[in-house]
């Protein structure tokens, strides 16, 4: 049954309103052709009697109420998947745009998925070594994991999930590389990034390994809604159903968000905060837990959403639902930034909520969950120390505070900073990790237990 | 009676609207479309019904049947309940498993229980006993760990008829056969209950003992009692759900109901992988003998989310009846305002503040007074407490939600974000949180672990006041120019935050610290404070004291003495702080030093 239905009863923003619709269905596509013959698709988001209101992915622009014709397509979106999609670049709707036609689909499914069941999980332990001292040691990257990049307009998040994807590997498997995969959804970023991390993969060699889906920021808003879905599809796909370790690389979820706050309006919802919709919660955690590993797959989609936060600001909507959601956050910090601190990763607010489960004996080295404990104590300490030195002068501090003042620095200017290339393994990172607490006296670790300091700590001579 | 139906006319979301039929009750449920998929009608107008939806909605097509159950949405409660793992509206996760793989199909009809199993019954009731709701007639060992009591529901009463032998019977099997005033019934194990609606008790309790969780800040600082509610705020990251884990762990309830609403599946995984590995060291059982977990993540439906909290408090009712002391933990309320707020914002109800619709406080209310100690109808005493964590927009206390529920909880654990990010956990924050049962609770601590417990928790709490105002010169100007007993506070109240107040999740001896460890800790704590304040007066300089290294030890005795026979161990360490402080006070009387 193919009906046409004849011209549109209202437009609104990306939204068109059908009438006198039989049988639609809840989310159903429908594609639109218009009197010149180009094609839109749309998807419906309400019914209300025999009134269908519509959402078109490539914007209403030269829409008017009698140049188009909409047929019911009878099923939810969907994307064709195939394994030939490595490699390939598509844009955020999943045709590709590499100019290497169309690839041979295996199966097509609901790019809106399905909940994984809880007791199907298997808890993620399995330590990713990024080379990144202070992920590694601070923030641990578990393969499963939803961990985003908290960053701001104008800081190298770009650079360090870039560095992130070149260098991460399970220490403990002779990884080979052939088994992993990378998922790259771009949504409403410049055209100069997507190039970089284009050009990146392809330096590195991995870009034989990466699927790109790309929606930039002079794409159809709307089409950003259904971006992150095709990527995620497309990963579980590959994890699930042939047994790859997928990273997935999602940016920028700021701008997803304010796709979604644009839909939002054009409905006429009532908004909560910031005027984002009061479902973004829940939207937002139907992508971030898409990750994870299940009992029945040897695969895995591991998670890097790179957010920008408004103005520096973490306590936004978008960075703090998120927080909410994925399992930690690595923040990066704009004064560090300015010091010349590369990657510069604001420990303190950053945190990893699966590393405990995938670090100390049998992971990466016993002593490391003490350690990184200490390390975050003491830094504290430091930010203390600092913030009474700007007011009586660092002069006046006293010795033990002077002290963690050099300890900030030293951690700044050794364990912080890494050149781009530059790949610790996880005995260097900890390793550089205790050189730098002999700074401090013996008294001052009281996050250590005595065996343990005993066998790593060496007061560092004058 | 014929069944209501009706069809879609409408879908936005999890909302569905309904127009052809008239006799739809309020909270009936009801199935919806071709794939029956499980709903709750919440409004009714003179020609629509509004229906909220337990499932995914994509997919339903204008006209689908509609159809009432004439029940309002019910859970069946009955022997099988303890140690599975159930979604919002008390499906079984292992089943729907079994029938759709890792990822939940839509419109999967699974039975809520286990209607296979035959349970070992030991029936109690004879021919001819009048009973009334709530009374017990049998029971069986439901776990290892747990005796499960078959008791009469509770609108029902009259006078047993028949009972069958001792033996093996599965929850559908008629146990006992009763006359009441509308003819013979039967009675099976099984019996289904309105979840929004409190289960009915004779009489509640005042409030008298505390819920002992061996954490010492809540323990010692900020009990709770058994009926009792708290909540625990804290932005991301501070460690809600960590505190959650231990408070479940530990706590000495003898059920716990654990609802992960709206949250992590991980986490959902780590609570059913740990809890099955964790070994009760009373009974030497794993701990999910005693659990039941309601998983509804935040990627499961919106509106049963709103369920589960209610599933959740049902299920804790239902075993507080027979007797037990249940702890609930809700893991979040706010993603289940949020759910609220969801559905209320699709209904165009008029918003109150941040959207929330303006029957969030009546709802909260609703869910936190069905905690409470009570004396059963079957004359047993038993309990129900609730501990909800509250994740504040922004980390900010302010929004509706934490302010709302601070109205209807006595004991507020507020969660830091400084202390968080300096690794103190658990990120209690002791100057914002509060509990108002210890004035109920302190006869209890002064009887049972030492007469002058609550004197030495107040005293402690009033060095930790007193340290942060003396922390606010220090800011301005630093710790050196203070004078030497300003500087022996800091130090003791050091000792309290860091010794104390801080305990380590990881370490096999500090993750529970019973009573008596507490209280002896506390001593430590005083005695320091006694022989500094000592030192101060005869005007020996103080830092002779940090040298000594005597208040390092003071840190560390939470991991150097266990938590077995602590008294040799404890007095030997009173005495090395007397000989440390002595040895000082003696060589200043010989003008060795100043």
């Amino acid at each position: 049954m193919a009906i046409e239905y004849l011209g549109l009863s209202n437009i609104e923003g990306p939204l068109a309103v059908i009438d006198g619709v039989q049988g639609a269905s809840y989310e159903e596509m429908v594609t639109m052709t218009l009197d010149d013959g180009t094609k839109r698709i749309g998807r419906i988001i309400e019914i209300l009697g025999d009134r269908a209101v519509i959402q078109l992915f490539q914007g209403t622009g030269s829409l008017s109420l009698t140049n188009t014709k909409t047929r019911l397509m009878g099923e939810p979106m969907r994307i064709a998947l195939s394994k030939e999609m490595l490699g390939r670049t598509l844009d955020g709707v999943g045709n590709p745009i590499d100019g290497l036609g169309e690839y041979f689909a295996d199966e097509v499914r609901d790019v809106n998925g399905q909940p994984i069941n809880p007791i199907s999980r298997e808890y993620p332990n399995n330590f990713i070594q990024t080379g990144i001292s202070s992920i590694d040691c601070l923030t641990t990257l578990i393969r499963g994991q939803k961990l985003p990049i908290f960053s701001g307009d104008g800081l190298p998040h770009d650079t360090l999930a870039m560095q992130i994807a070149r260098q991460a590997k399970v220490v403990d498997e002779g990884s080979d590389g052939s088994n992993f995969a990378i998922v790259f959804a771009a949504m409403g970023v410049k055209h100069d990034v997507a190039n970089y991390f284009k050009r990146s993969f392809e330096e590195s060699g991995v870009l034989g390994n990466v699927v790109m889906f790309l929606n930039l920021s002079n794409d159809p808003v709307v089409e950003r809604f259904i971006t992150p879905r095709c990527a995620l599809t497309t990963a579980e796909y590959l994890a699930f159903k042939h047994d790859m370790h997928v990273l997935v690389i999602l940016t920028d979820m700021t701008a997803y968000a304010e796709a979604l706050r644009e839909i939002s309006s054009s409905k006429g919802e009532i908004p909560s905060r910031k005027g984002f919709p009061g479902y973004l919660y829940s939207d937002l955690a139907s992508l971030y837990e898409r990750a994870g590993i299940v009992k029945d797959a040897k695969g895995s989609v591991t998670q890097i959403p790179i957010l920008s936060m408004p103005n520096d600001d973490i306590t936004h909507p978008v960075p703090d639902l998120t927080g909410y959601i994925t399992e930690g956050q690595i923040v990066l910090g704009r004064e560090l930034n300015l010091k010349g601190v590369y990657p510069p990763v604001s420990i303190l607010p950053s945190l990893s909520r699966l590393m405990k489960d995938g670090i100390g004996e049998g992971y990466t080295r016993p002593d490391h969950p003490e350690l990184s404990n200490q390390l975050f104590a003491s830094y504290s300490k430091v930010e203390d120390a600092k913030s009474l030195a700007s007011v009586i002068g660092e002069d006046e501090l006293s010795d033990i505070d002077k002290k963690y003042i050099a300890f900030g620095k030293a951690f700044d200017a050794q364990f912080l900073t890494q050149s781009r290339e530059e790949n610790r393994s996880i005995e260097q990172t900890l390793d550089l990790g205790w050189k730098l607490l002999g700074m401090l006296p013996k008294s001052e670790l009281d996050r250590v237990s005595d065996q343990t300091l005993e066998k790593y700590y060496k007061p560092m001579e004058e | 009676m014929a069944k209501t139906e009706g069809r879609i006319f409408g879908i936005n979301g999890p909302v569905v609207k309904v127009k052809g039929s008239d006799a739809f009750e309020m909270q009936e449920m009801v199935y919806v479309g071709n794939e029956e998929l499980v709903g709750e009608v919440i409004s009714i107008t003179s020609d629509t019904t509004i229906v909220q939806v337990y499932e995914e909605t994509t997919g339903l097509k204008l006209d689908e049947p509609v159809v009432g159950t004439g029940a309002p949405l019910s859970i069946t409660l009955a022997p099988g309940i303890l140690s599975d793992i159930f979604d919002g509206i008390e499906r079984p996760l292992r089943d729907i498993r079994k029938a759709s793989g890792a990822f939940i199909d839509r419109g999967i009809k699974v039975t809520a229980l286990d209607e296979n199993k035959k349970w070992n019954v030991t029936i109690k009731a004879n021919v001819g006993d009048a009973v009334c709701g709530g009374d017990i007639i049998a029971e069986t060992p439901e776990t290892k760990l747990i005796t499960h009591k078959i008791m009469i529901p509770p609108n029902l009463r009259g006078t047993i008829s028949w009972v069958a032998k001792d033996g093996e019977y599965t929850i559908n099997d008629v146990i006992a056969k009763i006359n009441t005033d509308n003819g013979e019934l039967p009675l099976t194990m099984k019996q289904q209950w309105p979840i929004k609606q409190a289960r009915p008790y004779s009489e509640r309790q005042a409030i008298k003992k505390p819920l002992i969780t061996g954490q010492r800040i809540v323990d010692t600082m900020f009990p709770l009692a058994k009926g009792g509610a708290a909540a625990i705020p804290g932005g991301f990251g501070t460690g809600k759900t960590m505190t959650q884990h231990q408070l479940a762990k530990w706590c000495d309830a003898d059920i716990i109901v654990y609802i992960g609403c709206g949250e992590r599946g991980n986490e959902m995984t780590q609570v059913l992988d740990e809890f099955s590995e964790l070994i009760d060291p009373k009974s030497q059982r794993p701990l999910l003998d005693r659990t039941v977990l309601i998983a509804n993540t935040s990627n499961m439906p919106v509106a049963a989310r709103e369920a589960s909290i209610y599933t959740g408090v049902t299920l804790a009712e239902y075993y507080r009846d027979m007797g037990y002391d249940v702890a609930l933990m809700a893991d979040s309320t706010s993603r289940w305002a949020e759910a609220l707020r969801e559905i209320s914002g699709r209904l165009e109800e008029m918003p109150a503040e941040e959207g929330f619709p303006a029957y969030l406080a009546s709802r909260l209310s609703q869910f936190y007074e069905r905690a409470g100690y009570v004396t059963n109808l079957n004359g047993t005493e038993g309990s129900v407490s609730i501990i909800g964590a509250v994740s504040p927009q922004g980390g900010d206390f302010s929004e509706p939600v934490t302010q709302n529920t601070k109205r209807f909880i006595r004991c507020f654990w507020a969660l830091d974000k400084s202390l968080a990010y300096a690794r103190h956990y658990p990120a209690i924050q002791w100057l914002t949180s509060y509990s108002e049962y210890i004035d109920d609770l302190t006869p209890w601590y002064n009887a049972n672990v030492a007469p002058d417990f609550m004197d030495k928790r107040n005293r402690a709490m009033a060095i930790l006041q007193e340290e942060s105002s003396l922390m606010e010169i220090v800011k301005l100007i630093g710790a050196d120019v203070l004078p030497d007993g300003q500087k022996a506070t800091l130090e003791v109240a050091k000792a309290i935050r860091v010794g104390f107040l801080q305990q380590n999740a990881f370490h096999a001896d500090d993750t529970y610290v019973p009573l008596e460890k507490q209280n002896r800790m506390l001593d430590i704590i005083m005695l320091l404070d006694d022989r500094m304040k000592e030192l101060v007066s005869r005007g020996i300089v103080f830092s002779k004291v940090t040298e000594t290294g005597i208040l390092d030890d003071i840190i560390r005795i939470k991991y150097t003495i266990g938590n077995e026979n602590i008294e040799a161990p404890f007095k030997e360490f009173e005495h090395k702080i007397n000989d440390t402080f002595d040895a000082l006070l003696a060589q200043h009387n010989e003008g060795g030093i100043s």
